[in-house]
């Protein structure tokens, strides 16, 4: 990061503004544009990711997909979020009416919050800090707040419903995916995510990604970040064939958009998580990065390193996707308790047993 | 009010819910997750069938009753024309019979298909629905080839059938049997074994023999208790006796076996089916009715039509005074039973299990209602 500044200072300074402006608009702007690139980004990831879900899901199921507006139906997801924002605001007559507004909010924010902690190139982790692995934990557990103040502020019983379905499956999820956390601690020896990535970097490609030793934490973050994301099989608190549609049912326009774009966002930044964690982030998988062979001028070369970083880190991420989705495709939807039953007698004792495998190894090696 | 009592939530399931197949609504008590009671409301969809018989010909009648069960038309179509035929003694040809018999296994199988589907997509599972809807598809294209309709056909007559099939037609026929045992054997794989579809429907929903016999459970619903009762054994129509096929049947009664026997009969359908297609093939013959349709007037008396439908025995009773309409038509049909079980089966069970159960007696509203 500090690299970049210093390039973007030397950037701004061959305009030679007076009265050393240059600094002073890079120190004020510099914190701000990452977040522009991050909220723009995630954005248009969220668009993609929609349709990629519509298509994927038609894919399995031998259909076309959405192919009306666009080529190949790129610009549906646009012409959606648009028919959402010009939809009236409804607040049912009973609802709370502040609750009911601040709801879609605290689902948001913090999805944007923890979206910055991901290291997505060496260069690019625009929030460092010594512990960003347990903030993105702590601060990713918030949107249940948000989901828990929409069904009961909406004053409706399949909400309400809902919404309890949510927070009992929030709980019990956490707590196996922190314990698999801290494996991934222990073998790192950081809590920086950044730091975590590049633990993973060992003599041989690909041989010291964290999921060799920690294959089972792996498994157990891949199914808690499912059941975190509410997504099939564990949709209980969406279960459309019970609750109508769980604890957005009342929600329309723009407010129902804020739910969904946090969800769609969550899904990439968990799966990216997970990438991070055991995948080598993003580390190249050959053990060598395709811009230094090919390009032999030492600057551009550089450069070229740091978007070949993000592009391994969302060929990962997008891996994982594509996994969640076949699931969700595959799987019919879980009963409540046998839910929370798994999440207490199976995931959390395997986490157990992961924590202790990988200190062993940690202690061998 | 107790303490306890007062904990309690009333929910309304339905009438407009994604997930009742129609327009059923349950009013539930809730205890957290888990049904205190259930109060099925019939009713939205009345459409009067059985009144409208009394004041129209038995032709004008005749294309109505396959909006009983719209699953199912062929078989309200059959019960009535056989209602009629027994009243009136009108000969009915062999080739009719089993062309009669081929289109109502077709239709069995494409309402078993839909139910699979749909029974799936209340578990949860949404891909099964694109595949036997896929399926199903082709079971309709083939309908309206040959009636020019692909729910409500109106093809039986009283006597016969609009007009003959043509070869090409059974050929196509052949053609879709031959890859169905395969694509059934699809589905199996991903839903039979699948651990959480087997957790989710094991053991519940029981419907033990003594409860399906006291709240008159018919077809498959009731096979599946273990009582072997099917009225193309039993009680033989048309040409069933001269067709090979088994009656499945399960130990359980729950939701579990409910399904394996439905994917059963869907293997025996297609036997049967395959079986007619043969003999089509070799026996040409006459099938439209010398019957003067729109006068028919039909001979004192009443009769009682029983038919194994896919969701349980549809039987119509037909009263005739003598004129050319009827002077009584009642109409009694599977899925009104399976209704009325409802409650029962669902005090005391999870809240999430209320689609694995109620999706498993394969219900459909305006049989319900009528």
């Amino acid at each position: 990061m500090d690299y970049l500044y210093s390039l973007y200072i030397e950037f701004l300074n061959k305009f030679n503004l007076p009265f050393h402006l240059g600094d002073f608009i890079a120190m004020v702007s510099f914190p701000l544009l990452p977040f522009c690139i991050v909220a723009a980004a995630l954005i248009v990831i969220v668009i993609f990711l929609v349709l990629m879900e519509r298509k994927v899901l038609a894919f399995f199921t031998q259909r076309k997909g959405p192919n009306r507006v666009g080529p190949w139906g790129l610009f549906q997801t646009i012409s959606d979020a648009i028919k959402l924002l010009c939809k009236e605001n409804i607040t049912p007559t009973g609802a709370e009416k502040f609750m009911f507004n601040l709801a879609p909010l605290l689902a948001f924010v913090p999805v944007m919050v923890v979206w910055g902690l991901i290291p997505f190139s060496s260069e690019f982790d625009f929030m460092s800090y010594s512990v960003s692995a347990l903030l993105f934990v702590t601060i990713a557990s918030i949107p249940i707040l948000g989901i828990l103040l929409a069904g009961y502020a909406s004053n409706n019983k399949y909400s309400l419903i809902g919404s309890v379905r949510a927070v009992a499956q929030a709980i019990s999820y956490e707590l196996p995916l922190i314990f698999v956390l801290l494996s991934v601690v222990v073998l790192s020896s950081s809590l920086n995510l950044k730091q975590i990535v590049l633990a993973q970097i060992s003599a041989y490609p690909i041989c010291g990604w964290f999921i060799f030793p920690a294959f089972l934490g792996f498994l157990i973050v891949f199914i808690c970040s499912i059941a975190e994301l509410n997504r099939c099989p564990f949709d209980l608190p969406e279960a459309e064939s019970e609750l109508v549609s769980g604890y957005n049912t009342e929600y329309s326009g723009m407010k129902f958009a804020f739910f969904f774009l946090a969800e769609y966002a969550m899904m990439f930044i968990m799966c990216a998580f997970i990438a991070t964690l055991f995948l080598g982030g993003f580390l190249s998988p050959f053990g060598f990065y395709l811009s230094e062979k090919l390009i032999s001028n030492e600057f551009w070369s550089n450069v070229f390193v740091y978007f070949e970083q993000v592009f391994w880190i969302f060929l990962k991420t997008f891996f994982l996707i594509y996994c969640m989705m076949l699931v969700r495709a595959t799987l019919p939807r879980l009963k409540t308790h046998q839910l929370t039953g798994f999440a207490w007698k199976v995931l959390l004792p395997l986490s157990f047993l992961n924590l202790l495998i990988v200190c062993l190894i940690k202690g061998v090696a | 009010m107790t303490n306890q009592e007062s904990t309690r939530m009333k929910i309304n399931i339905g009438p407009q819910h994604p997930s009742t197949h129609g327009v059923l609504r349950l009013v539930l008590e809730l205890d957290g997750e888990i049904i205190k009671s259930c109060e099925p409301i019939i009713g939205y969809l009345h459409r009067g069938m059985e009144k409208m018989a009394e004041n129209r010909t038995y032709l004008q009648y005749l294309p109505t009753v396959d909006r009983i069960d719209y699953l199912g038309g062929f078989f309200n179509a059959y019960a009535f024309c056989d209602a009629v035929e027994s009243l009136a003694q009108i000969e009915v040809s062999e080739r009719t019979q089993y062309i009669r018999v081929l289109t109502m296994e077709m239709n069995r199988l494409s309402s078993h298909l839909l139910w699979l589907g749909t029974f799936m997509l209340d578990m949860g599972a949404t891909s099964p629905l694109f595949y036997t809807f896929r399926d199903r598809e082709e079971i309709l294209s083939l309908f309206e080839e040959l009636t020019g309709q692909r729910m409500m056909y109106n093809y039986y007559t009283f006597g016969g059938l609009r007009h003959d099939v043509t070869n090409v037609w059974l050929e196509k026929i052949t053609d879709f049997i031959k890859k169905m045992p395969r694509k059934i054997q699809d589905y199996e794989n991903i839903i039979t074994d699948n651990p959480i579809f087997v957790t989710r429907t094991e053991n519940i929903g029981i419907i033990s023999k003594h409860a399906a016999l006291q709240y008159s459970i018919t077809g498959p619903n009731l096979r599946a208790s273990g009582i072997e009762v099917d009225y193309r054994k039993q009680n033989p129509y048309l040409v069933y006796n001269e067709l090979d096929f088994d009656i499945p049947s399960a130990e359980n009664g729950d939701s579990f076996d409910r399904y394996t026997l439905r994917i059963a009969e869907m293997y025996e359908c297609l036997k049967i089916i395959s079986q007619c297609v043969a003999w089509l093939i070799e026996n040409p013959g006459e099938v439209v009715s010398s019957v003067k349709q729109p006068l028919l007037k039909v001979p004192e008396g009443e009769f009682i039509s029983n038919v194994e439908a896919p969701r349980g025995v549809c039987s119509c009773y037909v009263k005739s005074d003598g004129t050319g309409t009827p002077y009584r038509a009642k109409w009694r049909t599977g899925s009104y039973y399976a209704v009325q079980i409802l409650p029962k089966l669902l005090e005391n069970s999870f809240y999430p299990d209320l689609m694995a159960i109620f999706g498993s007696l394969d219900v459909i509203l305006p049989e319900v209602d009528r």
